[in-house]
């Protein structure tokens, strides 16, 4: 079995592979514990495992853990601490934005790599950018309030 | 050497903040008996006090709620009180989290309890202080003289013992007057921890040798399997029990890699059932028997203008995001389980029996897991993991897949309700018949039959259970003639469950849309027909409410419609007495169809709701909000297809659920009425969203869309 680096939440941390096929979420959460991103469809529809690859939204239920290597991984746990949460983070507190809390991994990811492009969205183009990130539970005005938020 | 209290405590969730634990010496003697006040709570040495609940927060916020009551009720410091959820060694059983009994049972239980011990604590410190008890009142874990002067704080009166008292269902409860918390829009204690990957979903649950195991479910229902083959991958075994065919490995791509791979032949069972001959197969099914839910004599429908419309609503998963999942460690002589369950003591009571253990033996810990609306995949995805770990020796993790969840969850089931209204000359309403066909409930049915359990050909009570069906397939207005009868059927395409509000949103679809119907026939607004004939004023308040804020202009419907115009707009209005006994909610909406495609676009909804005091006005809010836009996501997208005895909808594009772009503008009045018993509020507003809709679309269209999903496809046909 051969071994590869993933940079994640700017550490380097070996992950033993022997499938190159293995999808980046089962290096992040089976290997790594990591606890932010989600399993959801590992069909690339729903959005629950998304992280940051170079600071991009990716799936990381579609990506293959040996091809982020050499890569900037970041996830929810590298976004903002409990005490330190980021922006988008604390807007979704203060919302009160989820309901179960499953879909928030993707929403917060998403929504904090479009305010790292566009710093202040318009309702429109949050939605659009969300528009591939499902919520069951119907938290989805307060999400899109929080994403506001954060992008005044 | 039994665990103690305080590693009882951790190991139970991640939730249970680290207080200075209670009782810690008396773990083993930890009383979950239903009528003891220390079943329910615990006041620490220090003062802390632990809330013990059987019914569990989904998502829903009885983690707050709960202590906003005892923190009121028993006067207790808010800041210092953690809560214990669904753990069968560590809770009562206050039967299963769900039909919106979370508050107004379970909580109310609490609320007794915390009010059984205030009395107590105030008798103790009256001897204490010489005063009498009602000189004195019990404010952030003390009780102190109401004229002022020095308190005994609660861990002083009781000095390290119990509470050691009955529950009195008769203790004082306080008056809304004296509520400091109760009413209050306070945050969840698990949001800030959920948003930034600290929360420990099941999903997260890992334990020491756990192994990663994955179903391999048959083909189609009721396969034979008749041949497996080896595995190749690395550290994966083949676990095979009858017809329960399942893989564990060390790590969770090896188990996907080993299922995946794994070659099997089954023997399939012809079946001819479609959800394209859906609604013939309901009404080709045996009536078990008649049941009168409503009304008494028979109504009149030889004078007058008569009315007749069949409604339909299809076959619907939970959906749920998470798919489900659940850690189980099977030992010969005990277990325990970790599970996102709604009902962790009776899945402890069920698994004993197919395992072959003393309850006593089996540990059932509730975790949070993805949002459930009713029995989902979870229970069967512990039955999974209990096979696979007694098999395999060790702990073992099951995640279902994307297509387990849509594919296997026990579904909504299907109905039909046909509606028949007289109006006569003057346009009045005279007569009513519902006839509702729903699929009949097993009598006294323990648990909805597990898919391991019937694969590895183990006991279990078989039959069906969907919840309270029939409620709502009455009108809930006062009509001269009426009645509503129930026809229990023999069968439903799928295994069905309980999925939030059972039968409750088909039935006023039905009853509100030809409400609508009945107006439109009598020329009368909407509105109006229906304040007209209203029995409560609690209902007809949201009515009013509800129309004020829409700026309802009265009119009847359909408005005429502009024949050139590429959008057509219209208004909607739908009312719902919850079970005919508890929630009083409206709910209007303004929708725009795109005559071209025939898509159907929700511009605007609102809803008046009145569910007796709040304990918490901003989680009610959320769950008035996840009851409009789920079932908007029910009416406009979702139906579960299959064919040959398989589901073929087992993804997001073959089950559509409501987007982003998709939500509307929310309008949600909450009725406060504090001297007024609490109710749930995770189901009532969910009932009046499809009629509400399709009544926006007619008034829009003149169009009735009878059947759900209310697709394009549907609607385009119907106004060519």
């Amino acid at each position: 079995m051969r071994s590869i680096t993933l940079n994640v939440n700017g550490i380097d941390r070996p992950v033993p592979l022997d499938d190159d096929a293995m999808p980046l979420l089962y290096a992040l959460r089976d290997t790594l514990a990591l606890k932010g991103p989600k399993f959801g469809c590992g069909l690339g529809q729903c959005g629950a495992c998304t992280v940051h690859v170079d600071g991009e939204a990716v799936r990381s239920c579609l990506l293959p853990a040996a091809e982020a290597v050499g890569h900037r991984i970041t996830t929810l746990e590298g976004l903002g601490t409990p005490e330190a949460p980021h922006k988008v983070q604390a807007a979704f507190i203060a919302e009160q934005a989820g309901q179960c809390g499953y879909c928030a991994n993707g929403m917060i990811m998403t929504a904090a790599a479009l305010l790292a492009r566009d710093p202040h969205p318009t309702e429109a183009a949050i939605r659009s950018e969300l528009a591939n990130n499902l919520c069951r539970c119907g938290a989805h005005e307060r999400i899109l309030r929080a994403v506001a938020r954060a992008g005044a | 050497m039994s665990l103690s209290r305080r590693t009882l405590l951790r190991t139970a969730t991640g939730l249970t903040v680290a207080f200075a634990l209670p009782r810690a010496a008396r773990a083993s003697t930890k009383t979950v008996v239903s009528a003891e006040v220390d079943a329910y709570l615990a006041i620490a040495p220090d003062g802390a006090v632990t809330i013990y609940a059987g019914k569990v927060d989904l998502g829903t916020g009885a983690r707050i709620a709960l202590p906003q009551i005892v923190a009121d009720e028993l006067g207790a410091d808010i800041a210092r009180i953690a809560l214990v959820e669904g753990d069968t060694v560590l809770t009562p059983d206050q039967g299963g989290t769900g039909g919106s009994t979370g508050i107004p049972v379970g909580a109310m239980t609490i609320r007794q309890a915390a009010a059984t011990a205030r009395e107590k604590l105030l008798g103790l410190a009256a001897a204490k202080l010489a005063l009498p008890a009602d000189a004195l009142e019990a404010i952030d874990g003390e009780i102190r003289p109401r004229a002022g002067g020095a308190g005994v704080t609660f861990a002083a009166l009781l000095a390290g013992a119990d509470l050691d008292l009955k529950l009195d269902p008769k203790a004082k409860l306080k008056s809304p007057a004296e509520f400091r918390f109760i009413g209050k829009p306070l945050p969840r204690p698990d949001v800030r921890a959920k948003f930034t990957a600290t929360h420990s979903y099941v999903q997260d649950h890992r334990v020491p040798g756990m192994l990663h195991g994955r179903v391999i479910r048959p083909p189609s229902q009721g396969a034979e399997l008749l041949s497996v083959g080896e595995t190749e991958i690395p550290g994966a075994r083949v676990i095979r029990i009858r017809n329960f065919l399942g893989v564990v490995a060390a790590t969770e791509w090896n188990a996907i890699r080993a299922a995946r791979d794994l070659k099997t032949t089954w023997r399939e069972v012809q079946t001819k059932a479609s959800s394209d001959t859906l609604y013939t197969d309901i009404r080709a099914t045996p009536v078990i028997r008649e049941e009168r839910l409503s009304g008494d004599g028979t109504p009149d429908f030889a004078a007058g203008r008569v009315l007749r419309a069949s409604y339909a609503w299809p076959v619907q998963s939970h959906g749920s995001m998470g798919p489900s999942c659940a850690v189980a460690d099977i030992r010969a002589d005990g277990g325990t389980i970790w599970s996102a369950s709604q009902g962790t003591h009776r899945m402890r009571r069920l698994f004993a029996g197919f395992l072959g253990l003393e309850p006593s033996k089996l540990r059932v810990i509730y975790m949070d897991g993805s949002g459930s609306y009713g029995t989902n995949g979870n229970d069967d995805a512990a039955a999974d993991a209990a096979l696979l770990s007694r098999a395999a020796g060790a702990p073992v993790r099951v995640q279902w897949s994307r297509q387990d969840e849509l594919g296997w969850d026990p579904k909504g089931p299907p109905h039909i309700l046909d509606l028949t209204g007289a109006l006569d000359a003057a346009g009045s309403l005279t007569a009513w018949e519902s006839i509702a066909y729903l699929p009949m409930n097993t009598p006294g049915l323990p648990g909805i039959p597990l898919l391991a359990v019937d694969a590895a050909g183990l006991a279990q009570a078989q039959g069906r259970s969907a919840g309270l069906l029939a409620g709502n397939a009455d009108p809930p207005y006062s009509i001269p003639a009426h009645r509503t009868l129930i026809r229990w059927l023999d069968d439903t395409p799928w295994r069905p469950s309980n999925l939030r509000a059972p039968g409750k949103i088909a039935n006023v679809f039905a009853v509100e849309s030809f409400t609508d119907e009945l107006a439109a026939a009598a020329g009368i607004d909407p509105l109006q027909f229906r304040l007209a004939r209203m029995k409560h004023p609690r209902g007809a308040e949201v009515l009013r409410r509800a129309g004020a804020a829409m700026d309802w202009q009265s009119r009847p419907s359909p408005q005429q419609p502009d024949s050139t115009a590429k959008t057509l707009r219209g208004r909607g209005i739908a009312y719902v007495h919850y079970k005919q006994a508890e929630n009083f909610v409206a709910m209007a909406m303004q929708v725009a169809v795109d005559r071209s495609t025939g898509g159907i676009r929700v511009e605007r909804v609102i809803c008046a709701h009145d569910c007796g005091l709040m304990i918490n006005p901003d989680t009610v809010r959320a769950q008035v909000e996840g009851c409009i836009l789920q079932t908007l996501s029910r009416t406009l997208f979702e139906e579960t297809t299959y064919t040959g005895g398989r589901v073929t909808s087992t993804d997001w594009a073959s089950y559509p659920i409501l987007t982003m772009p998709d939500v509307p503008k929310l309008d949600i009045i909450l009725i406060d009425r504090p001297n007024e018993r609490p109710l749930g509020a995770g189901e009532a507003a969910a009932a009046p969203v499809a009629a509400a809709l399709a009544n926006a679309v007619f008034d829009a269209t003149g169009i009735r869309l009878r059947r759900a999903p209310l697709t394009p496809a549907r609607l385009k046909a119907a106004m060519a």
